[in-house]
């Protein structure tokens, strides 16, 4: 089953690096809402920093959208769908890859948009460990989450409208777990960030278990 | 002799319409078969209920011995089906393609290699991404990606579509060359008069039935 895992991937990052809607679409749409959330609270130094952490996750999860829609279209045109039915590929391989490959790309992101909080916000790391335990698993949460509801809207109409009105009120464990982990992280207040770490284990482990166990039955109705 | 496929008042329901009203049929292992009918009769259906892809809503089907109503994962891994899509990524290069779709199902680096020299698919145009080939190339990329799975039973959806003279006849020769190693063929196809070079037996569908002599032929 590993092998297949690295096989799905290997062609998912592939095919993002030729295609590089990542960096030519995602990247900027993230920066751009970075910059916006400071250009609306510049006057506020004090309150841009305290807000660091939750505009920097809100930003991560709109951009996430974009990663994860991009991801299920490649997979539904000229019948590459039903081609992976038939691939011997087994479901739980086809979920746990996906899940690292976007996974690996809203790390990317988290990279540079990190920069940007670094550069725009006047924030200063605190408990680097934290931060980067905390980028790792909200991005693995993100992508365990936003690769069960692919899979569950790629079947439907109206997809693109359609996963972020199913998506972010689940992943709200996930936003709020990983700010309180970020404020922690850059000392803005004083939250447990490693038990809200926990938090965003928890939620990864628990969708990760159900998309492993359900993503063979959403992708027969896609 | 167990039938390759066995399908005994298969019923499709595509929504609420039934695509295929009780089809009874039965086809050989190694035999060829032609299903031939006016558009719209079920063919395509048939086609993707064998290859596993579709509900079977009543009655009984198997295919390689395999009950489509309990075992359709173990039919899919052994059938190849080419419908009117090719299953190829655009950004992905015909040998980046033919190579995932053949690790998938376990193929050699040599068999990968083998089916890309079989199709013609080799120097500039192996590297050449999907998205850049004309409809004709995507074609026989797909059949090559096909013929890494070594199937059993090969379902093919007007196979000859969009293909040259030189690719037609590639596509003839590995039919008849897949039939003579043991596979079965089953396609659709509107060129009766190239099909006819592969002497199959002609199967009639119309309005989601198939001609019961058909079943006669078989048994």
């Amino acid at each position: 089953m590993l092998r297949d895992v690295w096989l799905v991937v290997g062609k998912d990052l592939l095919i993002e690096m030729r295609a590089r809607v990542g960096i030519n679409q995602i990247v900027p749409f993230a920066v751009i809402v970075l910059l916006l959330f400071a250009f609306a609270l510049d006057t506020d130094q004090a309150a841009l920093r305290t807000y660091a952490p939750g505009l920097f996750w809100v930003t991560v999860l709109l951009a996430s959208l974009l990663a994860i829609g991009r991801s299920f279209a490649v997979d539904l045109a000229d019948g590459t769908s039903d081609r992976l039915l038939l691939s011997g590929i087994e479901p739980v391989a086809a979920f746990l890859g996906k899940v690292i490959a976007i996974a690996v790309q809203l790390v990317v992101l988290e990279l540079l948009l990190s920069l940007g909080v670094l550069l725009l916000f006047d924030v200063s790391v605190q408990r680097f460990g934290l931060l980067v335990s905390a980028g790792l698993v909200g991005a693995l949460g993100l992508a365990v989450a936003g690769t069960l509801y692919g899979a569950l809207v790629a079947g439907l109409g109206m997809r693109e409208s359609l996963l972020p009105v199913l998506l972010l009120p689940v992943v709200a464990p996930v936003m709020l777990g990983a700010t309180r982990a970020f404020q922690d992280a850059f000392g803005v207040a004083g939250a447990q960030g490693w038990a809200w770490l926990g938090l965003l284990v928890g939620f990864a482990a628990i969708y990760g278990l159900f998309g492993a166990l359900s993503y063979g039955t959403l992708l027969e109705e896609a | 002799m167990q039938q390759a496929v066995r399908l005994r008042a298969a019923v499709t329901l595509l929504g609420r319409f039934p695509a295929l009203a009780g089809v009874d049929l039965d086809i050989l292992p190694g035999e060829v078969v032609l299903l031939k009918g006016a558009n719209g009769a079920g063919k395509t259906t048939l086609l993707r209920l064998c290859a596993g892809l579709c509900v079977l809503s009543d009655g009984q089907a198997w295919v390689l011995g395999h009950d489509l109503n309990t075992q359709r994962q173990m039919v899919r891994r052994r059938v190849a089906l080419m419908g009117h899509s090719t299953g190829l990524y655009d950004e992905l290069s015909v040998t980046e393609n033919v190579s995932f779709w053949g690790r998938a199902a376990r193929a050699s680096h040599k068999e990968i290699h083998d089916a890309l020299e079989l199709l013609q698919l080799t120097g500039r145009l192996a590297r050449t991404r999907a998205r850049q080939l004309s409809a004709g190339q995507r074609r026989r990329a797909c059949f090559a990606s096909l013929l890494v799975r070594r199937p059993e039973l090969w379902l093919l959806d007007e196979p000859h579509a969009g293909l040259d003279q030189q690719s037609r006849d590639i596509v003839d020769s590995l039919v008849l060359s897949a039939a003579q190693d043991g596979a079965t063929v089953v396609m659709a196809s509107h060129e009766l008069e190239r099909i006819q070079k592969l002497q199959p037996r002609v199967v009639s569908v119309a309005g989601g039935m198939v001609d019961p002599k058909a079943v006669a032929h078989a048994s």
